[in-house]
């Protein structure tokens, strides 16, 4: 493949839900930068989401769904492969170890703090007791939830508060070592306190992995990302460095959203 | 008018209370002679209208009616059961008298002897009998519901497509809908005969009562189940998908703990139908006053007995009916109780 710096290439994709008849997302065409933050803004509607669920074809456990075009995944030894060719169940779980997915609510699974993270290892084929606590640990100091969860690890999840739960959901695919991950409004279900810490976790996570986020706030877009897409009624209007989508935008319609006048 | 609605909502939910009480309270005067007569005893004995010799020979001018009654026209044991059939399906003698068979059949094996001398003896109740079958029935009855109703209530909420869930679950409502009397006859006639010629023994036997107790109690335990398990967020399951769980792993170890709590309240709630089910029991557990010594042969529960014998009932006997009704009210409340603190206990978040 010709450009390295590319976790993912989206090609020229489009995407429609079932029973439905027009497509959801026309024609998109995105890079995804390695090691690089990029952010999806635009209104409510618009495909942001349903794009990033393509990129890990969450969708497909809904029966139904049609693509169209390419999503290239760069491998670890540099070859690129388009996941919408992959059909069988092996295939998806093997993508979706590979592009860890964070969701708007937090999402902990009915069992134990250590669980939670010890879960993903287990059903990834990681047997050993020693790896997995060690995991653990490590995946909760990345997510900053060490300190404030290390004396009740055992306890059940759905007890730490809204923006520890996040955290949690975010250690949870930082064990798995995902190649990507994939945040989809991961603070507008929480408050700024919690939202600041998750930003910050999240500038910290930029050194070690690639990282999609979808945003309703233009401000954390502006702030964390590096590389911004705006998306309107299910096209891709301009993509390009953040700083340049918000000071000097090339469309007149990313301007006008961006600046408050519709959205 | 905040303060009637308040005042409304107070008084239904202290009616609950009430009922509650009430009904403890008026079975246990009812059956104060019985309790008085036989003690903690009659949990263990299982002697049911069988005559004593006493030295008193004051008899019971009750009890005397009693055998008379109960003895004269050999069929008054299941009258009341004809009656108790008239009511919902008139005209269908062949039930009725099916039913008659089977009743005379256990009365006669047991009041053989009432028949020689009544001065010098006193009956004796136990409901041993009645309890190990209505126990070892809905045994029977989860053993068999739970598997069928759990697949039943995952292949409609996560397997099947809508095309096939909604028409499925539809029927499986329809089949809650049914009244317990069909099954019973559908029992007695088809099903039972089926099972004799597979398994062998009688045509109506405990494993018979309690597969049908089952049959009746999967759609109710399915429906109930399937709710539950529907209440499971979508984005729980993309989580656990998204960290590459396969179907059978989200099932287990994501929607069967988060629906823990429903589906055990479903169970129970079957549980409960099966442990005070009538009807349906009557026709196909053979109504014998004897243990099953095997699983295929005929025995008796509480509900059933009571049906059976309450018409021709006064003094003693009708009050040792009341006594095998508080067993059954204080077992099915005590396993109900025992059921929802066991399992749910840690459900609080």
């Amino acid at each position: 493949m010709k450009d390295f710096n590319n976790i993912m290439e989206i090609q020229d994709f489009s995407f429609t839900y079932p029973k439905s008849q027009n497509p959801a997302l026309r024609n998109v065409t995105l890079p995804i930068r390695e090691n690089h933050i990029t952010a999806l803004i635009g209104p409510s509607g618009c495909g942001k989401s349903t794009l990033l669920r393509s990129m890990n074809r969450i969708h497909d456990i809904y029966k139904g769904c049609q693509y169209q075009g390419q999503i290239k995944l760069k491998a670890e030894d540099g070859t690129a492969s388009n996941i919408l060719d992959i059909q069988k169940e092996n295939g998806f779980i093997k993508l979706r170890q590979k592009v860890g997915m964070i969701f708007q609510k937090p999402t902990p699974f009915p069992m134990s703090i250590y669980e939670n993270i010890a879960y993903g290892l287990r059903i990834s084929g990681i047997k050993s007791r020693y790896n997995i606590e060690e995991i653990v640990e490590s995946s909760l100091r990345e997510a900053a939830l060490w300190d404030e969860v290390k004396d009740r690890l055992h306890q059940d999840a759905r007890r730490l508060s809204g923006g520890q739960q996040q955290r949690l959901c975010i250690a949870r695919v930082v064990a798995l070592k995902p190649e990507l991950m994939l945040l989809d409004e991961p603070t507008s279900a929480l408050d700024p306190i919690s939202t600041g810490a998750i930003e910050e976790m999240i500038l910290q996570l930029k050194e070690h992995y690639s990282i999609a986020i979808v945003t309703h706030n233009m401000l954390q877009a502006s702030r964390i990302s590096d590389y911004t897409g705006f998306m309107y009624l299910g096209d891709l209007v301009e993509f390009n460095e953040t700083d340049t989508i918000f000071l000097n935008p090339e469309k007149e319609q990313t301007d006008r959203y961006i600046t408050g006048k519709f959205g | 008018m905040e303060k009637i609605f308040a005042r409304l909502s107070q008084i239904s939910a202290s009616l609950v209370f009430l009922v509650l009480i009430g009904t403890m309270v008026t079975l246990y005067i009812a059956a104060k002679p019985a309790i008085e007569e036989f003690g903690a005893y009659f949990m263990i004995d299982s002697r049911w209208a069988v005559d004593v010799p006493t030295e008193s020979t004051t008899t019971n001018p009750n009890s005397t009616e009693q055998n008379e009654t109960s003895d004269s026209p050999s069929s008054t044991a299941s009258t009341e059961d004809m009656e108790l059939d008239n009511g919902i399906n008139v005209g269908d003698e062949d039930i009725n008298i099916g039913d008659e068979d089977i009743n005379v059949g256990g009365e006669d094996d047991i009041n053989m002897g009432g028949d020689e001398d009544i001065a010098a003896t006193t009956e004796v109740y136990g409901g041993a009998i009645a309890i190990v079958g209505t126990v070892f029935s809905t045994i029977i009855a989860l053993l068999f519901a739970i598997p069928l109703a759990m697949g039943i209530a995952i292949f409609l909420s996560e397997i099947a497509g809508p095309a096939v869930a909604k028409p499925v679950g539809i029927a499986i409502e329809l089949l809650a809908a049914i009244p317990s009397i069909i099954y019973g006859m559908w029992g007695l006639f088809y099903f039972g005969p089926f099972i004799a010629s597979l398994l062998g023994g009688h045509s109506v036997s405990l494993l018979i009562a309690g597969l049908v107790l089952g049959v009746m109690i999967i759609p109710f335990m399915a429906a109930l189940s399937r709710d539950a398990i529907n209440t499971t967020p979508d984005v729980l399951k993309e989580a656990a998908y998204a960290v590459g769980a396969t179907k059978f792993e989200v099932i287990k170890d994501i929607i069967f703990p988060y629906a823990k709590a429903g589906i055990i309240g479903s169970i129970i709630i079957s549980l409960g139908r099966a442990l005070g089910e009538t009807m349906a029991v009557a026709f196909v557990i053979g109504g014998v006053f004897a243990y099953a010594d095997s699983i295929t042969a005929p025995t008796n529960s509480i509900p059933v007995v009571l049906a059976n014998n309450f018409s021709e009932s006064s003094g003693i006997s009708l009050s040792s009916l009341f006594y095998l009704s508080l067993i059954l009210f204080v077992v099915s409340f005590i396993i109900i109780f025992t059921a929802k603190h066991y399992f749910l206990r840690r459900e609080k978040i």
